[in-house]
């Protein structure tokens, strides 16, 4: 585990692998050591955000390497059902790639059971784990500038769906039309961290 | 103004604001420094402005910097979404971007009376070349020692492709030593991303919170009001410094 520094106000735990993020995640949101301001759990990472003027950075630096992941209990989180309209952009290029074919490519992506890991990149984003190891595909080299809301994508070990209109890098395999986000929901996101998806194939999105 | 700190005010980019007050109101804009213009009257910045019910005011584009902001005695009382009233460019949260006509009410956040000064003592934005400080890492060992040469040795020059998400900067590209994904990580304003042609994007106050392009370096803290007031076609230089241990 290393504690990389990141600008004046942060570090980056790097962490090796998602265990490790979400069992230090949680041991450092149970136990805060004093001035952090943010925390921000990712696939093999952890960004601390500190406030320098209430904590002693080479100190933090110290506390934060000593930190043991807490042991992360089974997920038994809600279960969500996703269903998908399957006519991506990619989805004949994924399915050339993987050689698994059009049909190949949705089973294994509905036969899977998904867990959703961390949020980021946009308000409603889950980076759900789980994938179909033979539908580890890499990112776009060039990110389009506008993916619609809805669409259900791959990329590396993850899937997620686009929560709003944004510029994307994954694989788009097809769209929902759940919602991901309300801000008026007590809790607005549908897709938190420990909560359980699985996606049908649908013909209508509905 | 004597607002609350946590009061709401408008962030003008290049000026074009002209806005009407049906009552009677205190104003004040800092920031990039531009020409005021009250129904005919023209009006300085960092200073109170009392302006009387049914005036106009207008922002014009500014002599140096890129964002100007004008605040209201008493802040706006839009509507705040997770606890912020603040427009989110990249997430969508907090109200839209103002278009014209519309009404935005003013609030009550004071905090106290007018502070009994006549002009604020803010610098102006300078218009010449930056001097932008930086802290390496977390990700410079994915690029070249060449690169991080590049980095302090050339100006990078901000491009009009550029918004509260991040700056895009044109200038030599900086060479990754490595192949591969780098699995996205949570990032921070102030990062200097570079996505695989090599130009830098220096994150703003909207940026994502997590990135799979590798951070070169961070600009210090205090670095960064100055960089939000570079205007398009000036030049950054970026000089590493470290921390006191």
């Amino acid at each position: 585990m290393k504690v990389l520094p990141c600008g004046d106000e942060a570090f980056l735990i790097e962490a090796g692998d998602l265990e490790t993020v979400l069992g230090l995640n949680a041991a450092l949101t149970g136990c805060p050591p004093p001035g952090i301001t943010d925390l921000v759990p990712a696939a093999s990472t952890l960004l601390v955000r500190f406030d320098p003027r209430e904590t002693d950075r080479a100190g933090l630096a110290r506390r934060l390497a000593e930190t043991a992941p807490l042991p992360v209990g089974a997920r038994s989180g809600e279960e969500v059902t996703v269903p998908v309209v399957y006519d991506g952009e990619d989805l004949a290029a994924v399915a050339e790639h993987t050689g698994l074919g059009i049909g190949g490519v949705i089973t294994a992506h509905t036969s899977a059971e998904y867990t959703v890991a961390f949020g980021g990149f946009a308000p409603g984003w889950g980076y759900l784990t789980g994938l179909d190891p033979r539908l580890h595909v890499p990112r776009l080299e060039t990110s389009r500038t506008r993916v619609p809301a809805g669409t259900v994508a791959i990329a590396g070990e993850f899937s997620g769906i686009y929560p709003r209109p944004s510029p994307g890098g994954w694989r788009l395999l097809g769209h929902t039309a759940v919602t991901l986000w309300d801000s008026t929901r007590p809790v607005p996101a549908l897709l938190r961290p420990g909560v359980r998806v699985r996606f049908t194939a649908v013909a209508d999105a509905g | 103004m004597g607002n609350r700190e946590t009061a709401a005010c408008l962030e003008v980019t290049l000026g074009g604001l002209a806005v009407r007050f049906p009552d009677a109101a205190w104003i004040a804009v800092t920031g990039a420094p531009c020409r005021i213009d009250r129904n005919g009257r023209s009006e300085a910045v960092n200073c109170a402005i009392r302006v009387a019910p049914g005036e106009v005011v207008v922002l014009d584009r500014p002599t140096a910097g890129l964002r100007s902001y004008l605040a209201v005695r008493g802040g706006f009382a839009v509507a705040a979404e997770l606890g912020s009233r603040s427009t989110d460019l990249l997430s969508g949260l907090g109200p839209a971007a103002l278009c014209p006509g519309d009404l935005v009410p003013i609030g009550e956040d004071i905090a106290g009376p007018l502070p009994p000064i006549d002009v604020a003592p803010v610098a102006a934005p300078s218009a010449a070349a930056l001097t932008v400080r930086v802290l390496l890492g977390p990700r410079q060992d994915w690029f070249s020692p060449d690169a991080l040469h590049t980095l302090t040795r050339s100006p990078y020059v901000v491009t009009s492709q550029s918004n509260r998400i991040g700056v895009r900067l044109d200038g030599p590209p900086l060479t990754r030593s490595r192949g591969g994904e780098l699995p996205s990580e949570g990032m921070v304003a102030g990062a200097l991303q570079v996505p695989p042609n090599g130009k830098p994007v220096l994150f703003l106050a909207d940026h994502p919170v997590t990135g799979g392009y590798p951070v070169i370096a961070v600009v210090r803290t205090d670095d960064l009001p100055v960089v939000a007031q570079a205007v398009p076609g000036q030049a950054l230089s970026f000089r590493v410094t470290s921390l006191a241990s």
